[in-house]
């Protein structure tokens, strides 16, 4: 979904940083990606090299970590670790699961120099 | 004069001769302080964290949400809409289930009820024209090739339409069950309207539209005897995804069910009163 405007939002975080932080360019940037974030991983790595054309972060190699889905059980009323949204709950296999966790995309850190 | 050394005469650097203003300048770094010389500790700089190979400056800790600009912008949107007591429902669904025939019936039965009603589209003004013909106030955005609403958009709305204070105010969506669930607008709910022609999958295939939504409402049920549709499949399904949700069936059209929706926003209007 709108990984484009995902990608322009990472832009402008570079930018702040930049301009904070006082460096010139980006070698590597890691995101982490929740497993319910909807993030589309291929889409969002096309994205980027267009997007980032210009910034300090042109030519800069994008890494993409995974976090787990979480979600609390109505069955059992445990969270637990899910890896679908469709997912039943793997302790009681109840199938009503509300997510707690695992929408995150956030910019964790980047290489600079 | 070479500005390394000060001699006179020409430096030569693998083999070429170096002219004086040509030898790169060499400093130094800052000596350590007392304490640091005696205590190197590293994982305190700047980026708090030490990589090998890497200097400290070199790697920033930066934990920033890619969304996090529209979501201050959001929190804007929302000190303003709070403030001013007005009640903001941000309704999303795909295309063509129906939303703005229930904000016009909406509208016509709230009678002289104060509210503005923000509607995005990629192109045409033609839902804010709908609006406007039942006399209520409308502002067009049209996104162009954008898929969603974002708090920009709503604050600059916002700044033009100038909502009265304790009324409501309706955002209509770009019609899209999946990138609208992540951009939060600053509004207090949002409401889910799914037609029952869409099929009672559509909570599975989509669920952060579901799990986002506070309200589903299951529109055009007047036509659920010709689609063979399961208004309990749907219902069901719509609980799977989000436990919490609150539903209400509905025809728009005709006008049913139409009281349990009014009230539901009545009373919660009341409840968004300072």
């Amino acid at each position: 979904m709108h990984e484009l405007s995902l990608a322009e939002g990472i832009r402008s975080i570079v930018e702040d940083q930049a301009r904070t932080h006082g460096f010139s360019r980006v070698t590597r940037l890691r995101l982490e990606i929740g497993r319910f974030a909807g993030v589309e991983k291929p889409a969002l790595a096309f994205a980027w090299d267009v997007v980032m054309k210009g910034s300090p972060a042109e030519g800069a190699e994008l890494e993409m970590c995974d976090l787990p889905g979480l979600a609390l059980c109505y069955g059992c009323m445990k969270t637990v670790e899910i890896d679908s949204r469709l997912s039943p709950c793997p302790l009681c296999g109840g199938g009503k699961l509300i997510p707690q966790g695992g929408d995150e995309m956030r910019v964790k850190d980047m290489e600079v120099v | 004069m070479c500005t390394v050394c000060g001699c006179a005469t020409k430096a030569k650097l693998d083999g070429r001769v170096m002219r004086a203003e040509t030898v790169p300048d060499f400093t130094f770094p800052p000596v350590s302080t007392k304490a640091q010389q005696d205590h190197h500790h590293y994982g305190l700089g700047a980026a708090g964290v030490s990589v090998p190979g890497l200097s400290q400056q070199r790697l920033i800790q930066v934990e920033t949400s890619i969304l996090s600009k529209n979501d201050a912008l959001a929190a804007g949107n929302r000190r303003l809409l709070g403030a001013l007591g007005v009640l903001a429902l941000n309704l999303v669904s795909s295309p063509g289930s129906g939303k703005t025939t229930l904000l016009c019936k909406t509208i016509e039965m709230l009678g002289s009820a104060p509210l503005a009603v923000i509607e995005g589209d990629q192109q045409t003004s033609a839902d804010a024209d709908r609006i406007r013909a039942t006399g209520a106030r409308a502002l067009q955005i049209n996104t162009g090739k954008g898929c969603h609403l974002d708090a920009q958009m709503v604050g600059r709305a916002l700044a033009d339409l100038r909502p009265q204070p304790g009324s409501l105010l309706f955002i209509e969506n770009v019609g899209n069950l999946v990138c609208p669930a992540g951009f939060d607008l600053g509004e207090d709910a949002k409401v889910a309207v799914l037609s029952v022609t869409a099929g009672e999958e559509k909570p599975l295939k989509y669920p952060d539209m579901f799990t986002a939504a506070r309200l589903a409402i299951l529109n055009k049920v007047d036509l659920a005897p010709y689609c063979g549709v399961d208004l309990a499949a749907y219902e069901a399904n719509l609980r799977r995804i989000n436990p919490a949700i609150e539903i209400i069936r509905l025809s728009a059209r005709t006008g049913d069910g139409m009281e349990p929706w009014l009230a539901w926003l009545r009373h919660a209007l009341q409840e968004k009163q300072p």
